[in-house]
């Protein structure tokens, strides 16, 4: 049904484009000079159409549901029912008015049901009827404001920018639905669990958290000593240290050959090669690290005598350092192209070598540039969670061997919501305030990484 | 003296080439990796392409079919298979005890039954006579056969048995086990047996989520840069937007995963696992890199063309609309692609939305559930059948493909289509 509205109210902007083009022709043809080009009537009469139409039809089908089941449940509203008690009564009037009902039918329900369906198609029609009136009452002022041969591109245009304006909006909605689905979330966390413990409570056994039975009251003794986050705060640092170690000697390295030494053919090839490890889906890393570089890692400390887990955070964090090359080696080497020629020719004509060049001029030079690149890097390297979900240990151990296996925020956010999640849940909460913390430190680490390379660029440009 | 300094240029003449070679050494290194990385999943991925059957005579017993005398269509779509099926595998060792028989039974997969039916469907005639039947072989065996499996493994330490890799080792020597190229991969749906897990159901739900990102992302992404870009005034608020559009492109994915949970599922009700909303969280996630790209090729388009536009009495929505967004199109679309490919390999919001549900059936809209691609690699890199590690290497050999069609349509579109301005 709302389908078959939505296709109408479609076709009739569509009809009326040409029928608003058609009376600018005719306006034309009597000699009278046009207020604009004969598609903007075209446009303006599409508009007034079909936007007001299509306006009352999402809010109704946004707040049909919402009103009908208050009318419906109206009738036990005096009857002292809890609200999830009343959801389940509503939940059984919807599916026996669709007669997939199996349960005892109380002849309540079937009251109801008949008054769901009524009420239904009572708003399917007024529906039809409102969209199609409104339809007729703004084509008929449009059509009137064409036939007079008012203005009708500023209108059209200034309902553009409307639209281009609304559409720039969606960045800053998505933080804010980012902000509000993990706010409300921690907030209930915090209240069973006490912020202190989270920060700075040394053990991390979700899992325990699951033993409760959902009709028992919280209570929050049980969870003391359950949710301290600080192995995992130190597992997620930890690995993210690791992958910056093999990633920014080999990225910065890679960055300057490529930009002060490679020759353009070297270039040509080299650079898009090490790029294409960045296109590369995090989840084949993880694959990659968990079949191949874990049990190698594994074979190498055997026989060496030493004890190697075969879920290690050296497995994943070298890994992830891999990964994190092509981020730090092109960011830096577009740094370096960036940094004037003037500099290093004064540095060659007082004598010095290329590469006392490089570290002597160009790299403090750049410096502001490259910590920017390093700092995303490490944003990307907390960030990342596929990798350590397969590759490093899912427990949750304090620990700074880098042969054992730590978790890291994400891995955990992972084993959490896999599967099945109850909201209101302390373990389901859990997961909502790692996700805010992680999103709280990357949100700071970006802040700064990207400040301080506008900063740079602003300086040599 | 003399020599002193020709020793400190030496010196420095060495550190130079130290220098050099460790940059060398560097992008050797990032090489390398790349090279291992690429070999490694080849070499592992290759085999998950064939297939291997058995090749088995099967009596198609009327009796045993419970099966009248010249039977309509029905009739054979609902006989009893399992008999027959049962007989002509334990008719593979006629010595055979009753334990032997059954793990004849397991030496090809439980499909085997329908495999059987198939065969009499295409051809009635061929009741109460005896044919040789390709039956697939069970993931063990077929490990074996493309010599992934240990066979020196102590017996208790095995998947296969003695006895099972004997009669094998017999339909080998026979020329009786053959390896085809392995369409199921591509037609079937998951499934808990190796042998019968294909990518389809996956392959259909990233499809559905990247056109449900497309369509989202897409227009909306292409307005706000225009707006951002050609329309909007320079003051506080459109900086504020500029650095949240910078901020959520370095947001982790698997917080775009949170919000999808927190909102879409939670307060929308939208269906669970399905690509609908796996395309919605995609699409916000993408949202940052196109206006990213498309800004960058609004701004490559020269003042002039919008100076001659605005000179002829074109209106700024008109100049935009007609002359500055057409010429930009090649380079936002190849951003599109480009953050369409980084939308395909994603994995971690899409588990959280619930994609990683068991799903043997192939999905025909976004609200059927589904897996994706990159979620099919997950879940079967976590299984621990040995025949699902080579089909996760297939899989992703399969993914790679497909991210890098797409990055090679960006650079043609890129540079066939983009007018250069000097």
């Amino acid at each position: 049904m709302n389908l078959i509205l939505f296709t109408f109210i479609v076709l009739l902007g569509f009809t009326s484009y040409y029928f608003g083009r058609k009376k600018a022709y005719t306006i034309q043809s009597t000699k009278k000079r046009l207020t604009a080009l004969p598609q903007f009537y075209g446009y303006y009469l599409a508009i007034w159409c079909a936007i007001p139409a299509f306006i009352i039809f999402s809010l109704w089908a946004i707040f049909e549901p919402t009103i009908v089941k208050l009318l419906v449940l109206n009738d036990y509203s005096n009857q002292g029912y809890l609200d999830d008690e009343l959801n389940l009564i509503y939940e059984k009037t919807k599916a026996l008015s669709r007669g997939q009902f199996t349960g005892e039918i109380t002849p309540f329900i079937e009251a109801s049901a008949e008054k769901y369906l009524s009420l239904r198609s009572i708003a399917q029609s007024s529906k039809v009827v409102i969209v199609l009136s409104i339809i007729i009452a703004s084509v008929a002022y449009a059509y009137k404001r064409i036939s007079s041969n008012s203005r009708t591109r500023e209108p059209v245009e200034k309902f553009l920018n409307a639209v281009l304006f609304t559409a720039s909006l969606a960045a800053i909605l998505t933080t804010v639905g980012i902000v509000f689905s993990l706010i409300f979330q921690t907030i209930d966390f915090f209240k069973v669990i006490p912020l202190f413990d989270f920060v700075f409570g040394t053990h991390w056994y979700p899992a325990k958290a699951f033993v409760r039975d959902s009709s028992e009251a919280l209570d929050p003794t049980m969870y003391s000593d359950t949710f301290g986050a600080v192995p995992i705060f130190a597992g997620t640092f930890f690995i993210a240290f690791i992958a910056m170690c093999v990633a920014i000697p080999i990225g910065l390295m890679s960055g300057i050959y490529l930009a002060e030494y490679a020759s353009y053919k070297v270039r040509q090839y080299a650079k898009p090669l090490i790029e294409i490890l960045a296109g590369i889906p995090t989840v084949v890393y993880g694959f990659f690290a968990a079949l191949t570089v874990g049990p190698f890692l594994k074979e190498l400390g055997t026989s060496m005598g030493l004890e190697v887990s075969a879920e290690s955070a050296l497995a994943a964090g070298g890994v992830m350092g891999i990964m994190i090359i092509p981020f730090i080696s092109s960011l830096s080497d577009d740094v370096i192209t960036s940094v004037p020629q003037s500099l290093r020719d004064g540095s060659y004509a007082m004598g010095a070598t290329k590469s006392e060049t490089i570290k002597r001029v160009i790299f403090p030079a750049a410096l502001p540039g490259i910590v920017g690149s390093i700092l995303l890097g490490v944003s990307r390297a907390i960030g990342e969670t596929m990798i350590v979900v397969m590759a490093s240990g899912l427990a949750a151990n304090l620990t700074l061997n880098p042969l054992e296996s730590t978790s890291t925020i994400t891995a955990q956010i992972v084993v959490i919501l896999i599967g099945d999640q109850a909201f209101g849940d302390p373990k389901t909460q859990a997961a909502f305030a790692l996700g805010m913390s992680l999103f709280l430190v990357t949100l700071c680490l970006n802040i700064v990484a990207l400040r301080v390379v506008k900063k740079y660029r602003e300086k040599y440009e | 003296m003399n020599k002193n300094k020709e020793q400190l240029l030496n010196k420095r003449y060495k550190a130079e080439q130290r220098f050099r070679l460790y940059g060398q050494s560097a992008i050797f290194m990032a090489l390398l990796f790349l090279t291992i990385f690429i070999f490694k999943i080849f070499s592992t991925g290759y085999s998950a392409f064939q297939k291997t059957w058995l090749i088995v005579p099967v009596t198609f017993d009327a009796e045993l079919m419970m099966l009248e005398q010249n039977p309509s269509k029905e009739d054979i779509q609902d006989a009893d298979y399992y008999d027959i099926a049962l007989k002509s595998m334990a008719d593979l060792d006629l010595n055979a005890n009753e334990d032997q028989e059954n793990e004849l039974k397991r030496m090809v997969s439980y499909f085997f039954e329908k495999e059987i039916k198939n065969e009499l469907l295409n051809d009635p005639s061929l009741i109460g006579k005896t044919k040789e039947v390709y039956l697939t072989a069970s993931d063990d065996l077929d490990q074996v056969f493309k010599g992934n499996y240990p066979r020196d493994l102590p017996e208790d330490q095995r998947r296969v048995s003695d006895y099972q890799l004997k009669i094998f080792d017999q339909l080998v020597a026979n020329g009786k086990v053959e390896s085809k190229f392995n369409i199921s991969f591509f037609t079937n749906a998951d499934s808990r047996e190796a042998e019968l897990a294909g990518i389809a159901s996956s392959f259909m739900g990233s499809i559905f989520s990247i056109l449900v990102c497309l369509m989202i992302a897409f227009p909306v992404a292409v307005l706000a840069a225009i707006y951002l870009e050609e329309f909007a005034p320079k003051n506080r608020f459109t900086d504020f937007i500029e650095v949240n559009i910078n901020n959520l492109a370095a947001v982790p994915s698997i917080v775009f995963g949170l919000l999808g949970l927190g909102v879409l599922l939670a307060i929308f009700q939208l269906p669970r696992s399905t690509p609908l909303v796996g395309g919605i969280t995609l699409s916000l996630m993408t949202l940052p890199t196109i206006i990213i790209a498309a800004r960058a090729s609004l701004k490559a388009v020269p003042p002039s063309i919008r100076e001659a536009a605005l000179a002829m009495g074109a209106s700024r929505m008109q100049t935009t609309m007609h002359h500055t967004v057409p010429l930009s199109m090649p380079g936002t679309l190849s951003g599109t692609i480009i953050g369409l490919a980084q939308a395909l390999g994603e994995t971690a919001p899409l588990i959280l939305i619930g994609m990683v549900a068991f799903v043997n059936t192939i999905p025909g809209s976004p609200m059927d559930p589904a897996a994706s691609l990159p979620v099919q690699i997950y879940i079967w890199a976590e299984s621990a059948e040995r025949g699902f590690v080579e089909k996760v290497s297939a899989c992703i050999m399969v993914l790679l493909g497909f991210l890098i069609t797409m990055n090679l349509f960006a650079q043609i579109i890129r540079h066939k289509f983009e007018k250069k301005w000097s």
